[in-house]
């Protein structure tokens, strides 16, 4: 049975990844909540698209199958990578917790 | 999307010779296209960025195009093959493998326009399907029990075309309790009308594609003149052939000959021998594989199957569009046809840069002076990466990269083109693995501009445009030098690289011939300097095959870090017989070669080396000359650090030479930078950089006894530091000091009494 994540026990991770959603170092906290979220359970894949390479990405979903198209959210567009981390976060959060995280990224300097 | 995109019918050419692009539009009809030497192709606003250089040539201008497709799918074709119109039965021996495709093929003569002829094949769940087409139009007959996949079975089918009837026999060789897979059942169908030809695994398609594809192994086809039992296959199999039998046999393939090559043959008295289309996978287990041996070459009668793919594919078989008469002066190195057919915006890319080196002359009297550096484009690891589309094959990516799974324009043309092929990394759509890679075809990250899933954080660049890295910087320093293909390495050996004094690699030299491992020894050997700029080199052993020219092939046997793993009984090369996997595995780890060898692996971030105590041994003061730092490399375009994605170490147990220097190592590493299977037996709980010491990568020198001298930053993500402020920091300083003294003819020392200044 693999750790199941909680809002009470794994709150306390939200700020850490919100204020670096990608990061050479992590605690054992936060980056085990996100291998639980990032494991393959079925369904669709959440993929990153690069509609301009480093500077315009969007959110999509691939099947199962490859003999479906893959769904891409062109209705929401992320200045970088890290934004788009966050979005699929906080969608994830939701879906496990059933709790909204009404927090948008903020994009640091390059 | 990808609105056009294209492939060269080589990977190298000398100047003067004429190289054919074959390129695809699927906007308008006409390209533009224009020569330019590759310097980088990484678009990182956080480096140097794109820089061509344009190369006026035959090509500068506009061209005709149009869509063009691949057709895959391998199978077997008997050309002149006369119409069955006289009852017959047919045997095989099937192993299926993807039972949820619809519509397969085992065994057709069929012509598709007018419907008619016979056509043995699979409907989706398993089921034989009988079709006769004739005057009376197309009936069907399907067998009411499915086969299961992954099992043998005895596949009997006797046909009468005059008369319409069928019957199907199948039993599994290995009977299970329980299971319900056998069928013995008769069918009344409308007459056939014989069709010509005669194809296995696939039947020829009106619009002159092949198509209906069979997933799975076929061993031992045979026709036979005649409606014959089931319980006759046996004797037909028996050797030698049953004279009485013998009279009526009509073809009997006997797939355990020739493995070697793209022909089957016909052990029959017409020599019916078939041809192979789009490279199915041989030297596989047969339908009676004991395990007694796993050499097709020493037994060979249990190596009788095939295994067909609906997704193999060898050559795209594209038209030339443009043929390039490369300049007679041209410098040899890295270039590309850059086409375009129109600006790109957020939905669509509308240009490629398709790759390929410039070799010197060979011909000595147009040789001239050539530089004593030489690059060794590996595009062996180029080819088995080629179109590798984990990412979208496999599941569990995103944990595995730690961030999203990245997909650009490429990618997505990418999935909604499976015919493209996979690399040598993925599996087939039945689960296989693809053991063959060509470069016959639209390889979509073997260009500039490709950013990858893989890559690490930051550029996000893998193979060749992480290369580009290596190009730019060469460029930028103006270091002269010659570049040779690992093809041209494998084709030529040692003579081809004897004039060079330094040869540097790639970032990710991973895959070699025996061919190639052999005169890169022999040149190391006899004095030569390595400098070995990437990681994870000289891993897998690839063959190649006069019989299929432009592919490559691997078998990922026993060890090593694998996405699929060869079954027992298949890790022998069907190209050349011999023994596949890693080089360690075969006795010759990667230390023998460059001193160092494969430790662990990481996607993610990259980290520094921390200067290490053998960093001032007089042997090593050129390296460090202008560089007193203790920390190297803490910065860089792959994963923000110069030792990352992978790594090696020295281990002198495995063959590193004893007097090679640890001039730095790596520190600092993720728990997402992993040590590798065979550095383990049992699973230690601490696997990751964060908390085991061998994960670390090894800056290191050493002299040879021939005078020569190897250098290995034992890092994918050393050559994506270069360029840091400006080229000005101590990764490319090392870099430099070290080229500097390689390329000074002074030998080395090869003794202690020696001076090692």
């Amino acid at each position: 049975m693999v750790y199941k994540i909680t809002a009470e026990a794994d709150r306390q991770y939200i700020d850490e990844f919100r204020e670096a959603p990608i990061t050479h170092h992590r605690s054992p906290g936060l980056q085990r909540v996100l291998n639980v979220m990032r494991l393959y359970r079925g369904g669709d894949q959440y993929i990153l698209i690069a509609r301009k390479e480093f500077q315009d990405y969007v959110i999509g979903r691939m099947p199962p199958l490859r003999d479906e198209p893959i769904v891409i959210e062109d209705d929401l567009v992320f200045p970088s990578r890290e934004a788009a981390e966050w979005e699929l976060f906080r969608r994830r959060w939701h879906q496990i917790t059933g709790e909204t995280i009404a927090l948008n990224y903020e994009e640091k300097p390059a | 999307m990808l609105k056009i995109t294209g492939y060269p019918d080589r990977y190298s050419a000398e100047p003067g010779e004429t190289i054919a692009f074959k390129v695809s539009l699927e906007e308008n009809d006409r390209f533009e296209a224009r020569l330019v030497r590759v310097i980088h192709g990484d678009a990182n606003p956080q480096g140097p960025g794109l820089k061509f250089r344009h190369i006026p040539s035959n090509a500068d201008g506009s061209h005709p195009g149009f869509a063009q497709s691949i057709d895959a799918g391998s199978y077997m074709s008997v050309e002149n093959f006369p119409p069955l119109d006289a009852a017959f039965t047919f045997y095989t021996m099937i192993w299926p493998t993807l039972l949820r495709r619809d519509d397969q093929t085992i065994l057709a003569q069929w012509d598709d326009k007018s419907g008619t002829g016979v056509h043995i094949g699979l409907k989706a769940g398993g089921y034989v399907t009988v079709t006769l087409g004739g005057s009376e139009g197309v009936t069907q007959a399907v067998a009411p029990k499915a086969m299961v996949e992954r099992q043998w079975y005895a596949l009997a089918v006797a046909i009468d075309p005059a008369r319409g009837t069928v019957r199907i026999d199948q039993s599994p060789v290995i009977p299970y309790a329980m299971s319900d897979d056998r069928v013995a059942s008769e069918f009344t169908l409308s007459p056939a009308q014989a069709a010509s030809g005669l194809m296995l695994a696939g039947t020829p398609l009106a619009d002159a594609t092949v198509g209906r594809h069979f997933d799975g192994k076929l061993d031992s086809p045979i026709l036979i003149s005649g409606l014959h039992p089931a319980s006759l296959q046996d004797r037909l199999m028996r050797t030698p052939r049953d004279i009485e039998l013998g009279r009526s046999l009509i073809a009997h393939w006997d797939f355990s000959r020739k493995i070697d090559t793209a022909e089957t043959v016909d052990t029959g008295p017409y020599c019916f021998h078939g041809k192979l289309g789009n490279l199915p996978t041989r030297g596989m287990k047969g339908w009676n594989w004991t395990g007694e041996d796993h050499s097709w070459t020493r037994k060979p009668e249990h190596y009788g199957a095939i295994h067909f793919h609906s997704d193999d594919l060898y050559d795209a078989a594209w038209e030339t569009s443009v043929a390039v008469k490369l300049p007679d002066d041209l410098p040899s190195g890295p270039y590309a046809l850059h086409v375009s057919c129109g600006p790109s915006d957020v939905d669509a890319t509308r240009e490629d840069y398709i790759s390929f080196f410039v070799t010197p002359p060979r011909d000595a009297a147009k040789r001239g002076t050539r530089p004593k550096l030489c690059f060794l484009a590996p595009t062996c690891s180029y080819i088995a990466y080629a179109n590798h589309a984990e990412h979208i094959t496999a599941r569990g990516v995103e944990i595995l990269m730690n961030r999203m799974v990245h997909f650009g324009h490429s990618d997505l043309w990418m999935y909604e083109h499976p015919e493209l092929g996979g690399s040598l990394y993925d599996t087939h759509a039945d689960g296989s693995g693809v053991a063959y890679s060509s470069r016959l075809r639209p390889v979509l990250n073997f260009k500039a501009q490709y950013h990858s899933w893989l890559g690490g954080h930051g550029s996000a660049v893998y193979q060749y445009n992480a290369d580009t890295h290596l190009f730019d910087w060469l460029e930028e320093k103006g270091f002269e030098y010659d570049v040779i293909t690992d093809e041209d390495l494998h084709r030529d050996g040692l003579a081809l690289i004897e004039p060079y004094d330094v040869i540097m690699t790639g970032t990710h030299p991973e895959y070699h011939s025996t061919a190639m491992w052999d005169a890169m020894k022999a040149w190391i050997d006899r004095g030569g300097r390595l400098m070995y700029l990437g990681g994870n080199g000289w891993y897998w052993r690839v063959g190649f095959s006069d019989h299929w020219p432009g592919a490559m092939e691997l078998r990922r046997a026993e060890d090593g870090i694998r996405p699929w793993i060869a079954e027992p009984g298949e890790y022998y090369h069907s190209f050349t017989g011999e023994y596949g996997g890693l080089w360690r595995r075969l006795g010759r780890a990667p230390n023998v070669m460059a001193g160092v060898g494969f430790i662990a692996q990481g996607f993610d971030f990259s980290s520094y080396y921390q200067r290490a105590p053998d960093a001032d041994n007089p042997r090593a003061r050129f390296i460090f000359e202008g560089v007193p730092d203790q920390i190297i490399g803490n910065f860089g375009l792959v994963g923000g650090g110069a030792a990352g994605i992978e790594l090696d170490c020295i281990t002198t147990d495995l063959g590193s030479p004893t007097n090679m220097l640890r001039l730095a190592s790596s520190e600092g590493h993720s728990g997402f930078m992993l040590l590798v299977n065979e550095e383990f037996g049992p699973v230690p709980p601490n696997l990751g950089g964060d908390q085991n010491d061998r994960v670390r990568a090894d800056l290191a020198f050493g002299e040879t006894a021939a005078g020569g001298a190897l250098f290995a930053t034992s890092s994918i993500a050393w050559c994506g530091s270069l360029s840091h402020n400006g080229y000005d920091n101590n990764v490319s300083r090392i870099t430099e000091n070290v080229l500097k003294r390689f390329l000074d003819p002074a030998p080395f020392p090869t003794s202690p009494d020696t001076d090692g200044a």
